[in-house]
This record gives C-alpha cells, structure tokens and sequence, in this order.
C-alpha cells in the first residue's frame, strides 16, 4: 500500500463516516437531539439484516430494500412515542433517554445474538475491485458506499432546500413556535426529521457491516467516529459533515500506514486539535 | 411610615434559618449511621464490609456527577477518564514505592492537574455536545495509557506494596478509605453548595447569560465544579484499584461507568444532595438482586433509566421531597414568621 492509496481509501472511508453521521447532524440541527443510541442503531440495522438473510434466504440486496423503509417507520415512531415526550421534560431528559435506549439496545443484542463478532457477507461483490493504478485500487463497497453517502446528502438537501415540508423543517429547526403558528406540525416534522435519521443510519449500519465485523458493544465506538465527523466538519452543515467523515478517514487511514495501532488515536487527536483551533468546524454554517 | 421603615419592621418579625427541625432530627440520625458504618469492619464479616466498599464507591462516583451535572450543568460521558486515571496514578506511584492508601489522595490530586488542560478543550463545547466530547477525551486518555508499557500496555498491571499488610486489616483499611471517600464526597457538595460558590453555581446552571450579566464568572464556576468532580473520581478510581489490587485498561476507562452515574443520579433525583445517595442505594439493591440475569438487568436499568427520565424528572427523592418537605442537607432557606411556617426553599 503506498500513500496515495492510503489517502484514496480515507476519502471513501470518509463516505462511510458522513452517510453515518448525516442522521446525528440532522436531528441535532433539527431538534437539538444528540441521539447517544446512533451507534446501536446501525448495530441493530446490521443484526436485523444478519437474521434476514440467514433466517429467510433473500439475497442481500432485498433485505437492504426492506430494512432502511423499516428503520424509517421505526424513527418515526421513536421520534412521536418516545423523544417528543423527552423534548418537554427539560434538556437532560433528551441525552439520557437515548444513552438509555443505547443500553437497552446494546444488552438486548447481546441477550439474543451472544457477544460473538459477525460479518454480513456481500459475495463477490464486497470484495472486488478495479485498479486505478498500479498501487491504488478502489474496491467496489467502498466506491458505492461513498456514492450513497453523496446521493444522500444531495437528496437531503434537494429535499430541505425545495419541497413544503424541507421548509418547514427548516422552519422548525429555527424556531419552532413561530413556525407552529404558521402551520408547521412541529411534531410531524419532527418525525420526518428522525425518519430520514434513521433511513441513513439504517444503510450506513448495512455498510458497515459488509466492510467490517461487527459485534453488539461496537455501537458507542461508531458513535464517536460519527459525532468526530459532524464537529469537524461544523455542527449544522450538511456537506461539512462529508467534509469532516474524509478528514476523519484520511487521517486514520494515513496513521495506520505508520502503526496500526495508532489508527483511532490518530482521529481523536485531529478532532481534538479541530476543537482547539476551529471550534465552529471547518465549513462553519446551517444548511439543515 | 415610609416604606422602607414598614419593610425594616416586617424583616425583624421574620425569621430565615436553612435547616428545619426534620433536617436537624435527620442530621442527628445520619451522624449516627455514620458512627455505625465506621464501626462495621469490628461487627460484620469481611463479606459484607467488600461489598459495601462498591456501594461507597457508586455513592462517591454518582455525588461527583450529581455536582457537574445537577449544580454545574455540565454534562459529561467522561467522568471515566478521571477514574482511569486516578486508578493508574495509584498503580504508578505505588511503584514508586508510594503506600498505596496513601497514593489514592494524590491520584485524585494528578486527576485534578489532568482536569485543568482538558477543561480548556472540553468547554469550548456546549450542552449536549459537551457529553460526547467529554467522552471522546476519555477514549484519547485509554488509548494513550495502553501505549505506555510501564503500566502493563492493554493488559492491565497488579498493584505493588499491599503484600506486607495483613488481609485482615487491608480489608478494613480498604473499606474505611471508600467509607471516608463516600462521606468527603458527600460532605464536600454539601459544604460547596451552602456557600457562594453554591449560589453562583445554580444561577449559572439555571440560566447563564443572566448569571454572567450579574457579574458571576460562569466558566470559573464552571471550571471549579470540573477540577473537584475529576478530583473525586480520581480518587474513587484509586479505592476501585486497591479494593480489586490490579487494574485493566478497558475496563477502569469504560463508558459503563458514565451509564452507572447517570442512572444512579436520574432515579435518585439530580440537583438534590440527597438524590446520589438514594439512587445509588436502589441501584446497588437492584443489582444484588437481579446479579442473576446477566445483560437483562442492564436492559431493566436502561428501560428504568428512560422511564425515569420522562416522567419523574425529580427521581425519587424529588418524589419523597414533594410529599415531606425533607431535606436531610439543606441548601437553601426557610422563612419563618412569627411562628408560622411560610416556608420557601
């Protein structure tokens, strides 16, 4: 592996990270959430479409078509049931009901399917890969995966920035109550907001879990790399969140060509040295 | 007569005392159970004294977060840096040829030296991202101590200089430092509360921007209330190493610990004194019951946790508060006049 190849994987890397944490910048912006049980909840995606595959047979493909409109629902849900009711109970009550959710989560997954590490297998399809040059290729996951990430985030914002409901989904996330004199059903939206959340989190889980193991206590680990994207690129912004995920994968990817071990240290650090310096983030703004 | 006279003449039939007569009968009390756990180690089987030093360090952990959260605001998912390093300072200094008991007040010093440069970083974050940044530093504290092969690297290292006490008496030792450590957490919030550190702490807390205008330096509040709470972790840490003689680096710096305080201080009740203490009493019943089950009990005490958080946003004792009046730790004042009880808080 030479440096460009190490730097070309960081950046698609870097997809993985955004389309991850797209969800956790989105209900920030929108509802001033930081959902702690992001992490579980791609780990839930990625053990929902172990069981579907091993349990019913259907390719791969089919049983990512139905979890990510499942885990949409299932926002939704949350969102109207469990998190709107935490919304007026004070801002503590937010953070601990999902870093509750994320133990709940975390010890249900480990009750049903033990504590072993898993993979989903993607068939060839993970696992090819095409030459750009002699010492880079580019696996074909990774590219898809980094094209998700965009075509998300593009879809996001076409559908903050055009459609009635985007705008009124802006509208609340600036203030909410003049928006419900407007019209807006703060409460509606705010399930959308948590639907597309989850929609992405779902996918971003999928891939995860066809790129690497995965095992039922790794969802607070992924949640830090998600929340690492988010502050690098700048709370709010949707593209910085892109941004950061390839600062993100670049810098992990760089430090373990060094030392392997040096890999998430190497992350920490630069998010650390970003909250230091730039503590707006590098694309400062709101676009959510 | 003017109104300043009527005011004057008012203010001298009123009478303003903090504690009520309950918390004097109550304060009494808990002098007592104080003298009777701290003569535990000569009545009780060394069994019961073990157990009981996990149950003084929950209540010396969950006080330290109540402080930060409930007083200060701050809401951390990284107390566990502190603990981690707290519980290596140990490690390290009794290397040193350091006595261990000895070490544990200096590890909570090294944790307060450790807290002043992360505080810098750490407050440039606000509110909800405060908690995951606190978190991340946490992971950047573990990720470094494994890199350093003095203390063992990622496997962990055992505690020297205890081989010369007899166990016995290490016991006891053990369970009188947790039982001081638990009553110097609790009896610092109290102290800290009552004074004007207490009283510029809950106006920042409870809305910063006008504290600030009225002249209260909020992020040296705030910063103080950070140092004392990495302090007591710190030294929490240190009682967890030499109760367990060795220490593991995954778990002394595992986010499991943020999960026990937060829900030790939600069920009991955040913001009161009081809370910590009966949260992390039901919180230890719980777990000596349901010890059993294995991760269904983590999934009940998410599940209660959640519960709680939504519709008993006092905890428990926000809960006995309302239906007694009780404040076994008052902070505040009671207005008396004449001898009627027009009492505020």
């Amino acid at each position: 592996m030479g440096w460009l190849n190490a730097i070309v994987q960081g950046l698609l890397l870097g997809g993985l990270y955004a389309l991850f944490a797209t969800g956790l910048s989105l209900m920030f912006g929108v509802m001033r959430i930081v959902n702690l049980a992001h992490g579980d909840l791609a780990v839930v995606a990625s053990f929902l479409a172990l069981a579907l595959v091993s349990g019913t047979g259907l390719p791969l493909w089919v049983v990512m078509v139905v979890t990510v409109p499942l885990f949409a629902l299932l926002g939704y849900l949350t969102q109207r049931v469990l998190l709107q009711r935490s919304l007026g109970a004070g801002p503590l009550a937010t953070l601990l009901v999902t870093f509750g959710l994320s133990i709940v989560l975390q010890n249900i997954l480990l009750e049903v399917f033990s504590a072993d590490t898993r993979t989903l297998d993607g068939g060839s399809f993970a696992t090819a890969s095409f030459h750009l040059t002699d010492s880079t290729s580019v696996g074909y996951l990774s590219l898809t995966t980094f094209l998700l990430a965009c075509a998300a985030l593009a879809g996001i914002q076409v559908f903050l920035s055009r459609t009635g409901l985007g705008r009124m989904l802006r509208a609340s996330a600036d203030d909410r109550e003049t928006a419900s004199l407007m019209g807006a059903d703060s409460r509606h939206v705010y399930g959308i907001a948590t639907a597309i959340a989850f929609a992405t989190v779902a996918l971003a889980g999928l891939m995860f879990a066809m790129r690497s193991s995965f095992d039922p206590s790794i969802g607070p680990s992924r949640l830090i790399f998600a929340f690492e994207a988010v502050v690098i690129g700048g709370l709010g912004s949707l593209w910085g969140t892109l941004l950061g995920g390839m600062v993100l994968g670049v810098a992990q990817s760089l430090s373990a060509q060094v030392d392997p071990a040096l890999t998430l240290l190497a992350g920490h650090l630069i998010f650390l040295a970003v909250l230091a310096f730039r503590p707006q983030g590098l694309l400062a703004g709101r676009a959510a | 007569m003017t109104l300043s006279q009527t005011l004057i003449a008012r203010a001298a039939q009123v009478r303003v005392s903090r504690a009520a007569r309950s918390s004097k009968v109550s304060g009494a009390a808990m002098a007592l159970i104080a003298v009777v756990l701290a003569a535990l180690p000569f009545l009780v089987f060394s069994t019961v004294t073990d157990t009981l030093v996990n149950l003084f360090v929950l209540i010396a952990l969950a006080s330290m977060w109540n402080l930060l959260a409930g007083f200060g605001g701050l809401v951390s998912v990284g107390q566990q840096a502190y603990i981690g390093i707290g519980a290596y300072s140990v490690i390290a200094l009794a290397d040193q040829g350091v006595q261990p008991y000895l070490a544990v007040p200096l590890g909570a010093l090294t944790c307060a030296l450790f807290a002043v440069p992360t505080s810098w970083l750490a407050f440039r974050l606000r509110g909800d991202y405060f908690a995951v940044g606190t978190w991340v530093i946490a992971e950047v504290y573990r990720l470094l101590v494994v890199r350093i092969d003095g203390v063992g690297g990622g496997s962990g290292k055992g505690l020297s200089g205890m081989s010369g006490i007899d166990q016995t008496l290490r016991g006891a030792l053990t369970y009188w430092i947790a039982l001081a450590l638990a009553l110097a957490t609790i009896g610092g919030c109290y102290l800290l509360l009552r004074g004007r550190v207490g009283l510029s702490l809950m106006a920042v807390r409870d809305e910063e921007t006008a504290a600030s205008s009225a002249g209260i330096d909020v992020t040296r509040a705030k910063r103080l209330v950070y140092l004392i709470s990495a302090a007591g972790c710190g030294a929490a840490g240190g009682v967890i190493t030499i109760s367990s003689l060795s220490v593991n680096p995954d778990a002394i710096f595992s986010v499991q610990w943020s999960a026990y305080m937060i829900f030790i201080v939600v069920i009991g009740g955040i913001g009161y004194i009081e809370g910590p203490l009966l949260g992390a009493l039901v919180f230890f019943a719980l777990q000596q019951v349901l010890a059993d089950y294995g991760s269904w009990y983590l999934v009940l005490l998410g599940a209660v946790g959640v519960a709680a958080a939504l519709w008993l946003p006092g905890g428990l004792w926000g809960l006995v508060r309302d239906r007694t009046g009780l404040s076994l730790f008052p902070v505040g004042y009671h207005v008396r006049e004449g001898g009627g009880d027009a009492a505020s808080r």
